[in-house]
């Protein structure tokens, strides 16, 4: 595609201190958000934290109560739905009932008044895999096949920037799994900024080059899947993606790189850059369940080490999950990978370990 | 009685057309009667005379004139504000909304004599003739209630992500109301507008009230007729009003399952 080179250099969408109110609710609270052209965006967040809100808001379907939003160089606040370039694919996928798959798909191209627009609906459709079923009518077709026409729809017009509100949350999981996949590769193909919405945290890390996630109308935080998952701003984010387990600790002394923390009177070493500048009391130490490993008590290689009686273990195939009751009586989760290494059976005592750099800290929220 | 256990249904079906249909029949066959005396109540001889001068009988074709241009005229506009009024109502918030609604139901529920009474009694003390505008005015009156009864469940039933797609496809607000408001509320405004002629064209009570000396519509015609002797040529237009409605009928069924066969 020629047209994609000049499209990345449009998409650019730009959110300023966007806000909007219902009464005295503020469902969505003067977020800033810069998404790259050509990306693949996640907002991702809990139910009612206003991700629906801001996508409207983008689309146009919804009034601002504050704030601007940018379509690369050009303020769109003031425009209307149909005045921009910019599409949805809705949650309900919003077919047209009364008309043909091919005609739900040219809908826009014969607004936009394009000339060839049944080769180019032909051509969407060929993308989804359903040019078989043009002449058919939306309710004819599966809710995975109603949720590609609804994608083939909003794609063909070739939109700066491509708004898709939870359009798999009405799948089962396979199929859930085939479209996450079959989303990225079109993604991809034609270069179209996508923004999703989603509150599946796994969806939204597998697909997305940039996850912002949302809570109660703010955003949180915001960075590419790994950076998120590994280095958490907030105990929300800690606990929305992934599970964490989170150790009260005290700065005791820090030394170059390396920085010494008590928890419950034990002495952990941690990086002294992890430890965040601001929030200096209620400071917590995070630690993911696959990041701990159950070690023998007597070994010396690791620095970091805290034992306690396995109160559950569950056995899923890849790993088994232990909780291990720490001393002062908080249940740390480990996940220890099936790899032949020597299992732990309830009421066992063992010691759990894991590498200085594999821990991050956060404030109290 | 195995037999009738198994054939219950069909028999009890049978029965219920049977119910429906004798007086249709009856009205068909006596079409074809030769009445002796005025009255064209027992079978005498079979003849095509009614069918061959449909408009023998002196005044009825008038009648029957008067009475479909008063049932496609009240039918449009009631049809044309009737919808108008059920987006309104089902779409948009407004005070005196819930009070509108119950405005709506009056004209069903009141008795009809009370109606056509208490119009008349409206007409006159505003100097208004009685006649054709009068019959129009008060037909309007009571079949709008049913348009919008009708259409308002269609707008309802209509899911709102639907025009907003159109809008996220570049349709302005008039391209969305015809490209996929119309369109899908359609069915509900042709059935509000056929409703609305049904009930016009044999409407008696509310029309005789308001009827002029020398206005006469067909119901008013069929039971002026009645006290002096019915022609034959009432049953001819009762058979061909009948086979016309099994006509529209028959005609939408066969539309809609060659739609369906195109689609599969
Ligand atoms: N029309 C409205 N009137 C009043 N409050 C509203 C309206 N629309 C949304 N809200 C409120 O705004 C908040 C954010 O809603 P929004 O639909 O954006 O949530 P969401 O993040 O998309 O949630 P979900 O994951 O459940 O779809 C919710 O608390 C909701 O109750
Ligand atoms: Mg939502």
């Amino acid at each position: 595609m020629t047209e994609a080179t000049q499209r990345k250099a449009q998409g650019e969408l730009r959110l300023v201190e966007l806000e909007r109110r219902y009464d005295d609710f503020v469902a969505v609270n003067g977020i800033e958000l810069d998404v790259p052209p050509g990306s693949f965006f996640a907002l991702l967040g809990p139910s009612g934290c206003g991700k629906t809100t801001t996508l409207r808001m983008i689309a146009g379907l919804e009034e601002p109560s504050g704030g601007r939003i940018f379509l690369g160089t050009e303020d769109i606040t003031n425009t209307r739905a149909h005045q921009r370039r910019v599409n949805t694919v809705f949650q309900s996928y919003a077919l047209f009932p009364h008309l043909n798959i091919l005609d739900n798909v040219g809908f826009g191209l014969r607004q936009l008044k394009v000339a060839d627009w049944k080769t180019k609906a032909m051509q969407a459709l060929e993308l989804v895999k359903l040019a078989d079923r043009a002449k058919q009518k939306p309710r004819q077709l599966s809710g995975g096949m109603q949720q590609r026409v609804a994608l083939a729809r909003a794609i063909v017009n070739e939109p700066e920037v491509l708004l898709l509100d939870e359009p798999l949350g009405a799948l089962d999981l396979k199929l859930r799994r085939e479209m996450q996949i079959e989303l990225k590769r079109i993604q991809q193909e034609v270069g179209i900024t996508f923004i999703h919405v989603t509150h599946d945290q796994e969806e939204a890390m597998t697909m997305a080059d940039t996850v912002a996630v949302m809570r109660a109308g703010n955003i949180e935080q915001l960075g590419a899947p790994a950076e998120l998952y590994d280095k958490p701003a907030t105990a929300f984010v800690a606990n929305f993606l992934g599970q964490s387990n989170l150790l009260p600790i005290e700065v005791t002394s820090i030394t170059g790189e390396r920085a010494t923390v008590s928890s419950h009177g034990t002495s952990l070493v941690v990086e002294a850059a992890a430890i965040p500048s601001e929030a200096p009391d209620g400071l917590r130490l995070g630690i993911r369940p696959e990041k701990l490993r159950l070690v023998e008590a007597t070994d010396t290689t690791w620095t970091n080490k805290l034992s306690g009686e396995v109160s559950d273990a569950s056995f899923t195939g890849v790993s088994t999950t232990y909780l291990v009751r720490m001393p002062w009586g908080q249940e740390l989760t480990v996940t220890q990978p099936n790899d032949g290494t020597a299992r732990a059976e309830l009421g066992d005592q063992v010691t759990i370990a894991w590498d200085p750099h594999h821990a991050f800290m956060i404030g109290v929220d | 009685m195995r037999w009738l256990r198994k054939n219950l249904i069909v028999i009890i079906g049978l029965l219920v057309m049977a119910y429906i249909l004798i007086p249709n029949i009856v009205v068909v066959v006596f079409s074809f009667n030769k009445p002796a005396g005025h009255y064209n109540y027992e079978w005498s001889q079979f003849s095509l005379d009614a069918w061959l001068d449909p408009c023998g009988a002196p005044g009825m074709c008038d009648a029957l004139g008067l009475s479909l241009w008063i049932g496609i005229a009240s039918a449009t506009i009631s049809t044309i504000m009737g919808t108008m009024a059920a987006f309104a109502l089902g779409r948009y918030r407004f005070i005196g909304r819930s009070f509108t609604n119950l405005l709506v139901f009056f004209p069903m529920a009141t008795p009809e004599v009370v109606m056509g009474a208490s119009l008349l009694t409206l007409f006159i003390s505003m100097g208004l003739e009685s006649g054709q505008t009068t019959i129009l005015i008060a037909h309007i009156l009571f079949t709008v209630s049913f348009v919008i009864t009708t259409v308002k469940a269609r707008v309802a039933s209509l899911d709102p992500a639907l025009e907003q797609a159109a809008a996220d496809l570049y349709a302005t607000p008039a391209q969305t109301f015809w490209k996929v408001t119309f369109p899908l509320v359609a069915p509900g405004i042709g059935a509000g507008a056929l409703l609305a002629f049904a009930l016009s064209f044999d409407d008696y009570i509310v029309t005789n009230f308001n009827a002029g000396a020398t206005t006469l519509t067909f119901p008013m015609f069929v039971w002026g007729a009645s006290q002096r002797g019915t022609p034959v040529q009432i049953n001819v237009i009762g058979t061909v009003m009948f086979l016309g409605a099994v006509a529209i009928v028959g005609i939408a069924q066969a539309i809609g399952a060659r739609r369906r066969k195109v689609d599969a």
